[in-house]
């Protein structure tokens, strides 16, 4: 019976597919949050807007910079760098794109109320040079510059003006912007239509600068939360490519006819943050035993990460010692030793740090961020257990998971990096082990604080020698690795899955880039 | 309990209606095993499902024990965490019971006091029971139970959200269902109250409260009884829901509902045994308890024999 | 009856000045309005700006009296989570949720009731019966199972019809409609089936049910003797007296399929309100939660108080005593 029904399964999905042919439908496990490409520094959203806007420089397929709307910079001093701006592009509105253009958008995604002001650090200014140049004053040398500029896109002035939207959108004047539902780049594709969680319709811009190497006409994108109902729409035909397709899945996906799995090693790596503070959030002993390194390295050898890669992650992470993955600058073999899995060794290093009973903490978890983060944090939170830990285990919304690391609300959590835009191993260091400072240490645990890292990181951020620059930059990498800063844990799969008409590269940061895609029939 | 009485009671209508109904012994038998089954769940399986340093992630994802692949000690398989899914179901099922027996005594206790007190002292009083009991009538029970937990978790700090969730779903579904009883069982107060041996209790001088107790109370609960078999069935079954929708009953302490959620998302793996067996007892449980309320219904409706 | 009208507005503005009181202090005691709105670095004087400007300086009953007054307008500011205005998000999502229901309801009576009549008539006849059982099991099973199962079928295996959303819908000014193309009229079957069954049992058996008690009055007794034909006693007589409870029921009903919509919003991927709210549920999204509720509420006060005139048109009696205790 089961047979049968699977027989005429594929009989049916036959008619389904015979859509338009150069039409993708593309579905992922949620919606961006909105098409104002300076709204968000949310990387899903961004290169969704991506396919509409475009930056002054853009990584290429195999992931290398190369030019899109600036045609070549130099660097005139340290703090002045010009960018010549390509010539004969015009908005989808039919506006001419021209200096002040990237004058009005850099400024506005730097704006003191811009989420992505993080993401540009170090720029003053945008001076005028001509119609087609243009010069981006700084406050340092920042060797890193055309790396934060692939993910600054360029909007149109005067469309902005004409919209009341120069400013960057702020909630807090109790009104929706209009670019979070409109828009008007000079990309590869236009907006058609927006339904916010259901549907949002590109169509091909034929008068875009550059050369497709696509050859769609139309993407229809549509956010489907649960991963079940995403695999039955693959499966069924009504869409040709999921993102992300389910660890778990994959063997029905490889065994179904006309659709197969995309997976590749990611750069995303994934680690836990550990409070550092004066106490536990939510403890059950004076003081805050994480302190110790030693109760940190008990821990790191509690975990059981093959176990994990085998289980939950079907084989197909990679188990990492190191904040980075191999593919960042920054990376060394040695950093990716990890401490061996020794029940045995954690149990005894808790006792020589002074809690053989153990001591209760909580496990903080997003349970939609990372591939199979909730499951990897009850295994995780078992494994601890089995060694003398009491982990209360806390799984929430991503919303609500990282609202609570800002405000250091956590005492063990996830989290993951994957060094975009920069694809640099000083992102992990500005972000996530300098002490908090300005710009520094967004992400650092609570009352981490590494003198000699925070001198190195500074280092690192004004060398322009690109093999001293490196060298600095393994040195503090490996000091925050002996202090146990983080607990990392592996690097996650990219798992797509896609009809067999689809053909896509896929990057190791895990965006699509569906001006690469092709679809035949 | 004298013979008598037991002899009497097996004389009544009602046992006799039950040794002649088929549906109600079938039921009744199925019920009386499954509240054992919870009743004994930390005797009968083989783990505590909630204890996380029992689950041993090696033995992850194991099919039930008579099929190829299966282990002896995990009769109906485990889930992607290593929880055995016999002791789970178990565990489940005394969580689903808790929640559904729990909210039952609530909204009963509420709606009987409500219902007693509207009938018989009346006026303002009633009036305003029962147009509360309206307003809460209009809206479907599912909708009030999401709003009173989306409201505790907006209350609670979310640490404690785990902890605090069955004691949530229990006030959300309890004070949902407490109006049936109160229409009830003030209909029926009133109809008592001007009966003359309730007119005789008052003027020998015995208390309001006291008529309520003994004499009004007895005699409405008959009708309660339908409402809360009938309640049990629809309780057991909101709780599920409200886990399947990921507002009830979190990942670590599964009831039912969380764990044909938590299945639900293997759907295509080929790892059937994580839905399937929780929700056959599902099913199971909210039918035999239907087909108990519905029986019960039609025994005590003289107008029907 | 214009006393009985007059009466049933009043309650009606009653309850939803209630229900806007809820919402009003989910407002206000859950979570700080202000931190959800500010950027996280604002300092004091900005955050007692935006507190100035929403008014949270005031004494509370103006605060409320401000809220009702922003609400009948449809305002209920931004929700929390994506920073969209919450009647901007609720007018996408009506649509959706309206349609499902509409055709929910629909199958409901069109199905339940002849189902009703049926095992109703030949009460010991095995159809009866087994249709009687089908109909526990159809309470007793779970919703999201049975869409569960509904998408395993009919999508994966079958492939004859979508597995979520609505298919292609064509936008009517503000309205987006899915009866008018091929494959949103397909995306609508499964999750309307899904939505209906529920309330199809419980329809049918309470059709049963009247249509049992009313064959047994007098009156049809009399009509038996006086040698009317079957077919009209059942038809003319019996079913017209058991379609006024029904309409009744099928009000409130109305009211438990756009709750039970939920369910069937977050299993199919269905755009409409129902899944708005769950989310805001999951994240404490206070503005979206509270509009639904009032918005959903409206709705219910309004089908109800419709309802209670119909029938006060249909039932003479209830135009004297005003009461719905009649039949």
């Amino acid at each position: 019976m089961l047979r049968y029904l699977m027989m005429t399964a594929t009989a049916a999905t036959m008619l389904t597919t015979a859509a338009s042919a150069e039409s993708l439908r593309y579905a992922t496990s949620r919606d961006v949050y909105g098409l104002d490409p300076h709204a968000s520094s949310d990387s899903f959203t961004n290169i969704f807007t991506h396919h509409i806007y475009e930056p002054l420089v853009r990584y290429d397929a195999d992931m290398k910079i190369e030019p899109a709307l600036a045609t070549s910079w130099e660097v005139l001093e340290p703090t002045r760098v010009r960018f010549k701006l390509r010539e004969g592009v015009t908005f989808q509105g039919g506006e001419a794109f021209g200096a002040d253009d990237v004058q009005v958008s850099l400024m506005r995604a730097v704006d003191p109320k811009s989420p992505l002001r993080g993401n540009l650090p170090g720029l003053t200014a945008v001076e005028i040079v001509d119609d087609l140049t243009v010069d981006l004053i700084l406050d340092g040398a920042t060797p890193l510059l055309n790396n934060y500029l692939t993910n600054i896109q360029i909007m149109d002035k005067g469309w902005l003006e004409a919209h009341n939207s120069v400013a960057p959108i702020d909630a807090s004047q109790g009104e929706e912007g209009y670019t979070t539902n409109n828009a008007n780049g000079t990309g590869p594709f236009a907006l058609e239509s927006r339904r916010p969680d259901a549907l949002n319709v590109l169509v091909v811009n034929e008068g875009w600068w550059d050369t497709p190497q696509h050859n769609l006409t139309r993407i229809e994108h549509t956010p489907i939360g649960s991963d079940a109902t995403r695999v039955a729409a693959l499966l069924s035909g009504e869409i040709d490519l999921i993102e992300p397709a389910p660890l778990q899945d994959a063997g029905r996906i490889e065994g179904t006819d006309g659709v197969h799995m995309l997976q590749n090693p990611g750069l995303r790596s994934i680690m836990m943050g550990i409070n550092m503070g004066e106490s536990l959030v939510d403890g059950n002993v004076e003081g805050n035993p994480l302190k110790d390194v030693r109760v940190r390295q008990a821990m790191y050898h509690a975990i059981n990460m093959d176990l994990i890669r085998d289980r939950i992650m079907r084989g197909k992470s990679r188990v990492t010692g190191s904040l980075i993955a191999p593919a960042v600058k920054g990376f060394s073999e040695e950093m990716d030793e990890r401490l061996p899995y020794d029940p045995e060794m954690a149990k005894s290093l808790l006792a020589e740090a002074g809690y053989p009973d153990g001591f209760a903490f909580n496990l903080n978890c997003p349970n939609d961020r990372y591939v199979n983060d909730g499951d990897i944090c009850q295994a995780m939170a078992a494994m601890l257990a089995q060694s003398g830990f009491e982990p209360r285990l806390v799984t929430e919304p991503r919303q609500i998971h990282f609202k609570k690391v800002d405000n250091h609300e956590v005492d063990v959590f996830m989290l993951g990096w994957a060094t975009l835009p920069m694809l640099d191993g000083f992102s992990v260091l500005s972000a996530m082990l300098a002490t908090k400072d300005g710009e520094y240490g967004t992400f650092t645990p609570n009352g981490y604080s590494n003198p000699k890292v925070d001198e190195l990181t500074r280092a690192v951020a004004v060398e322009i020698d690109e093999e001293k620059r490196l060298a600095l930059m393994e040195e503090a990498l490996m000091l925050a690795k002996a202090d146990v800063a983080w607990l990392p844990l592996h690097q996650q799969p990219l798992s797509w899955a896609a009809r067999d008409t689809v053909e896509i590269p896929q990057a190791p940061d895990d965006l699509v880039r569906l001006w690469y895609a092709t679809v035949t029939n | 309990m004298t013979t008598s009485t037991l002899s009497r009671l097996y004389d009544s209508d009602i046992a006799w209606n039950f040794r002649h109904s088929w549906m109600a012994r079938i039921s009744t038998v199925t019920l009386l095993l499954l509240f054992a089954a919870a009743l004994f769940a930390p005797l009968l399986a083989t783990q505590n499902p909630y204890d996380i340093s029992q689950l041993f992630l090696l033995d992850s994802e194991l099919p039930p024990s008579w099929v190829e692949g299966g282990d002896p000690r995990y009769l109906l398989g485990t889930d992607q965490q290593a929880r055995d899914l016999y002791s789970s179901i178990l565990y489940g099922l005394r969580l689903s019971l808790i929640v559904g027996f729990a909210s039952v005594v609530l909204a009963a206790g509420l709606g009987i006091s409500l219902g007693l007190i509207g009938g018989f002292v009346g006026g303002m009083v009633d009036g305003a029971i029962m147009r509360v009991a309206d307003i809460l009538l209009s809206f479907p029970a599912i909708l009030v139970a999401l709003l009173v937990n989306g409201v505790a978790r907006g209350i609670l700090p979310p640490d404690q959200h785990a902890d605090a969730a069955i004691w949530v779903m229990i006030l959300a579904i309890g004070l949902t269902n407490w109006v049936q009883y109160a229409r009830t069982v003030r209909g029926s107060t009133m109809v008592e109250r001007r009966k003359e041996y309730v007119q005789a209790a008052r003027i020998n001088g015995v208390s309001g409260m006291g008529i309520m107790m003994h004499h009004i109370l007895p005699n409405v609960l008959g009708p309660v009884l339908v409402i809360a078999t009938i309640n049990l069935g629809m309780a057991v079954l909101t709780e599920a829901t409200l886990s399947f929708l990921g507002v009830g009953m979190p990942a670590t302490q599964p009831s039912l509902g969380t764990l044909i959620r938590i299945g639900n998302e293997y759907l295509f793996s080929g790892v059937w045994w994580v839905v399937i067996f929780p929700s056959v007892v599902l099913v199971i449980l909210v039918l035999a308890v239907n087909l108990l309320g519905d029986w019960l219904r039609d025994a005590l409706n003289p107008k029907l024999r | 009856m214009l006393g009985f009208l007059i009466r049933r507005i009043i309650q009606s503005i009653f309850v939803m000045l209630t229900v806007a009181l809820i919402a009003f202090m989910m407002f206000r005691f859950m979570g700080d309005p202000v931190n959800s709105l500010v950027a996280e670095n604002a300092t004091t004087e900005e955050r007692d700006a935006v507190r100035e400007r929403l008014g949270l300086d005031q004494p509370i009953w103006v605060q409320y009296g401000r809220f009702v007054a922003r609400a009948s307008t449809g305002d209920f500011g931004l929700s929390w989570r994506n920073a969209r205005p919450v009647s901007t998000l609720l007018s996408e999502r009506f649509p959706a949720t309206a349609e499902l229901v509409l055709v929910a309801a629909g199958l409901s009576l069109l199905i339940g009731i002849p189902l009703g009549i049926l095992t109703a008539l030949r009460p010991s006849s095995l159809s009866a019966q087994s249709l009687q059982l089908l109909s526990l099991i159809g309470i007793s099973l779970p919703t999201f199972v049975t869409g569960i199962l509904l998408i395993l079928i009919f999508s994966v295996w079958l492939g004859w019809l979508p597995s979520f959303g609505r298919g292609t819908v064509i936008d009517i000014g503000w309205w987006s409609t899915g009866f008018l193309t091929v494959s949103g009229l397909k995306a609508l079957i499964l999750p309307s089936f899904m939505l209906c069954l529920f309330q199809l049992t419980l329809i049918m058996r309470l059709v049963r049910a009247e249509m049992m008690e009313v064959l047994r009055t007098d009156y049809i007794k009399f009509a038996k003797a006086r040698g009317l034909t079957n077919r009209s006693i059942n038809f003319r007589h019996a079913l017209k007296n058991t379609l006024i409870p029904v309409i009744t029921i099928f009000g409130l009903q109305l009211g438990g399929l756009i709750a039970f919509a939920i369910v069937t919003e977050t299993v199919f991927q269905w755009p409409g309100m129902g899944a708005l709210f769950i989310q805001a549920v999951s994240f404490g999204d206070v503005p979206v939660m509270a509009a639904y509720l009032v918005l959903v509420s409206l709705i219910f006060v309004i089908i109800n108080t419709t309802v209670d005139l119909l029938y006060a048109v249909l039932d003479p009696r209830l135009r004297v005593d005003g009461t719905k205790s009649a039949h």
